[in-house]
Parts: C-alpha cells; structure tokens; sequence
C-alpha cells in the first residue's frame, strides 16, 4: 500500500506496471537530483524534513537515482531518477521526536510529532516541483468531475500546440488506459496511471509516471487527475497550477459545493458553453459562486467541441509556460553568473 | 474515501516515529484537524480505526483537537471566525473572506510505551 496517502498502491500502475510502496520500511523518497542537501551520505531521505516546510518528520530514506522500481538501471538522461531502495532499514539522523521533559509516567510518555499528515506526499510534491524548474517543465494539473470533458480538452489542446511546443501527458484513471492511447493517437506521448481504488493522483505517482515519460526540455505537461471534485484538491502534485474544469451541464452551484476544489484551482475553464442554450447554468453566477471561494480565480469560457473561447485558454497556456521556461533561463544565468565570480576570484589567488 | 489514505498517512508518520524514538505502542494520538480543512473527524476516526489494526498503534485512542476556521475579510479588512470555506463575513455580510486558519492537518503528539 501507498504510505504516501494510502490509496490503495498496490493496486496503483503506471503503463500497466505496480508502483512500489512508497514509504515505510522501504526506504525511499523523492528523488533530488540536483540539491545534495536533501539527501545526505547515508542516503538520508527527502521524507517530510527537509523538503516539506512544517516537517519535524522521519520519512523514509531517499536515496535516488538511476534505478527503476524492478531494480534495472535507468537512463537518466533528465536524471528525474525516482529510485527505490526497498528492504533498507532506515534509521533518520537528527529527527528523533522531542520528548517532553517531565511527562513520563512509568512506561507512558508523550512524544512531540509536530507533522502535517500530508507531509510525505508534499516532499514527492517538492521534489517534482523542483526537477520540473530546473527543466523549464510547465505543469498542469487538471481536475474536475468525469465527463466534464478533460480528455477532450486535452486533444484539442495538443493539436493547436503540438507543432510549436514540445508536450506530455499523465493520465489518471481508476481503470483502463483508454484515454493515454486517445492522447497518443493526437500524436504526443502519454503514460497511463491506474489507481485502482484510490480516488486521485499523488506526487509518488507522478514522480513514477515522469520516470517513465522523461519529458523534454521546456516542454509543457498535461496532467488529467483521476475525476473527482473531492480529494484531488488536497494533493499537489508539485504542478505550476491546478486548473479545474466546470463543464455547463453540471450545474452553476458547484464551487459552492465543492469549494476545495476552487479553492486550490488559479484557473477555472468553464467547459462545453456551446450547450448554454440547452441548459439552465447561469455563467455570471458559476464564475461568482467560484470567486467567493477564492478570489483570485481566473476563468476562460470554452468549448471543446467547437473551440469557441479557445484562443484564451492556448494563450494563458503559452504566456505561463513562456515564464516557466525564463524562469529556468533566469537561473541558469546566476548560476553561470556565480561560477564565473568564482572562478575569477579563484585565479586572483593563484596570481597573489 | 479521503479519510482512509489520511488515516493510513497518520499511521505511516507514527510507525515513523516510533522508529526513531524507539517505542513500540502507542496508546494515544493527538490530531489537529482545521475546520476547513475537509476533513470529516468523524469518518477520520473510523478510518484510523481501521488503518491502525495491526500496527503499533492498535487500538490506540485517537483525540482530534479541532482548530477553528479564521479568516480575513476582503470587504471590511476584519479578521473572523469562518465555519466554511464559501460562508459571507459574520462581521459585515460580504465576501470574499480568505482562509487564514483552520486548514491545517496535522499530527500533533503521541502517548507512547
Ligand atoms: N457538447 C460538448 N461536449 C463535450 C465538450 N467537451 C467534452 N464533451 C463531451 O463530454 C464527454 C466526456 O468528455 P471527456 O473528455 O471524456 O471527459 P473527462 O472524463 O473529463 O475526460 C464526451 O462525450 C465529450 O465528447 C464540449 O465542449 N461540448
Ligand atoms: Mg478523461
Ligand atoms: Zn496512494
Ligand atoms: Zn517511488
Ligand atoms: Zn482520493
Ligand atoms: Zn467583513
């Protein structure tokens, strides 16, 4: 089972293949390929300490790099080396919990904790976060109800876009990998997640499913959570933003319904406005309900099937992915910038 | 269900510690569950119940202090009590009022032996 969230990982499979646990006994983390802080020579993990920011945790080891699940090396041409080290005991330097002084009674004694119960999962997150940074990868994490027409959206995303921005997808779904093969006949490539049980996608999931899709260099990457208004709002999955999909037919009240959802979206796209004169969905209303939930919320009107509204969705996409891909050049830049100060600094000693 | 991988997360983060304080039971768990937090300590309670059978925290009492809600109000700048992520100010009737606590999910303390 997923220690990450619990859901159920053994029954969890990315492209057909088991996930391992991601937790526990087994001692694993998300994978840091760059940062030598996160992972100290004892192959100390990621867990929730250092990389979540409330984490006074004792998460399992995370020792990455350039092994896969079954134990094979891994090309790691991105180095996103999301590697298991099972059967390690892991014993976690400096996070043993404080004990209270003076509380112990006989055997009973009080032990600080002091953990967010999602920390594990925002360590992943973080670490995905951070691999999609350093490639100028634009992430997305798209969530609605099923059927309020993410795949849809997704396919006609990729066919305005593909031609001038390289793309990957993540498709989450309980069952089958009918819509990664509807991506992949769009022309891009797509790695399935099944959860099986478990009712969303986590950031263990997705460190596993980019292991597997590698994806390129500034590229942007689509991923459709599993359909679901509920939990997914609780799971970063280390993407640039949540996007939730509200399609006309569901009814005009459902941010008030489920408000964690709105709440943890930047962008709403209100889906399938060509059937608005068919239906009874109040437009200004929806994009009220939403806004009070979260005020910053911004929205794009559309339609998957017509293209209507269109045009705004490709470019909010284009404008955000552009400052991803700066960011990245921003910090190559000062890292360039501070290896050459180095440098000169270093043969001024040399001369004196 | 939600509940269910949060209860399993909690075990995880208690087998966790008890790894590293090196004890092997553990008889009392305290949470902090914000009321905004969409969490349900009802359906977490049976959920850790069930999480917990079998592990070092079976049986263990589960105690879930409730934070309340709290937020800032963007109409009349006043901070105040919020039950609901959606609810209008209880000061001036308007909206939005942004979360500022009450979110949070956390395991707070352990009784251990
Ligand atoms: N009329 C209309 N139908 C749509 C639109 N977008 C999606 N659909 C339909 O809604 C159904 C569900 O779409 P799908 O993309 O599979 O939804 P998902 O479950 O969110 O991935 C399909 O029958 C789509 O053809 C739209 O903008 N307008
Ligand atoms: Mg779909
Ligand atoms: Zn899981
Ligand atoms: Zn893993
Ligand atoms: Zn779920
Ligand atoms: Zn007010």
């Amino acid at each position: 089972m997923c220690t990450t969230c619990g859901c159920g990982v053994g029954d969890t499979r990315v492209d057909g293949k088991a996930l391992p646990d991601a937790g526990g006994q087994s001692a694993e983390g998300p994978s840091a390929e760059s940062s030598s802080a996160e992972s100290s020579s004892d192959g100390d993990p990621p867990g929730s300490n250092q990389a979540s920011p409330k984490g006074a945790g004792n998460n399992p080891a995370a020792s990455y790099r350039a092994l896969a699940a079954d134990g094979r090396a891994r090309p790691t041409a991105h180095g996103f080396a999301h590697s298991h080290r099972h059967g390690e005991t892991h014993t976690h330097a400096g996070g043993a919990p404080a004990e209270k002084a003076g509380t112990s009674t006989g055997h009973a004694r009080l032990v600080q904790v002091e953990e967010d119960i999602l920390s594990a999962n925002n360590a992943f997150a973080a670490a995905n976060r951070r691999h999609f940074a350093e490639h100028g990868i634009f992430a997305l994490n798209l969530v609605s109800s099923p059927g309020s027409g993410k795949t849809t959206l997704l396919c006609r995303t990729i066919e305005a876009l593909r031609a001038t921005l390289p793309i990957a997808v993540i498709e989450g779904d309980q069952q089958t990998s009918r819509d990664a093969e509807r991506i992949r006949a769009s022309g891009v490539r797509a790695v399935q997640i099944n959860t099986g049980k478990g009712c969303h996608l986590d950031a263990h999931m997705v460190g596993h499913a980019c292991d597997d899709l590698q994806p390129d260099e500034d590229s942007l990457l689509l991923i459709e959570n599993v359909g679901n208004l509920v939990c997914p709002a609780a799971f970063d999955l280390g993407e640039a933003h949540k996007v939730v999909i509200l399609s006309v037919t569901e009814g005009d009240d459902k941010p008030l319904k489920y408000p964690a959802m709105f709440h943890a979206a930047s962008l709403m796209l209100l889906n399938k406005v060509d059937l608005l004169p068919y239906v009874d969905f109040n437009v200004e209303l929806a994009v009220d309900y939403a806004r009070r939930v979260n005020p910053a919320l911004q929205v794009v009107a559309l339609s998957a099937t017509s293209g209507e509204g269109f045009a705004a969705w490709l470019d909010w996409l284009q404008t955000a992915s552009r400052q991803q891909q700066a960011g990245k050049r921003a910090t190559i830049a000062a890292l360039q910038q501070r290896i050459s100060e180095l440098e000169a600094q270093l043969a001024q000693h040399a001369r004196s | 269900m939600h509940e269910m991988s949060l209860a399993m997360s909690v075990i995880d983060i208690v087998e966790n510690a008890a790894r590293a304080g090196n004890f092997r039971r553990v008889s009392t768990v305290w949470l902090e569950i914000g009321q905004l937090s969409a969490v349900e300590p009802e359906a977490m309670r049976f959920c850790f119940a069930a999480a917990a059978r079998g592990t070092l925290a079976d049986g263990a009492q589960l105690q879930i202090i409730e934070v309340n809600g709290r937020g800032l109000c963007f109409n009349c700048g006043e901070t105040v009590p919020l039950a609901a992520l959606y609810d209008p100010c209880p000061a001036c009737g308007g909206y939005p009022v942004q979360a500022t606590g009450g979110t949070e999910m956390r395991v707070k303390e352990l009784e251990v032996e």
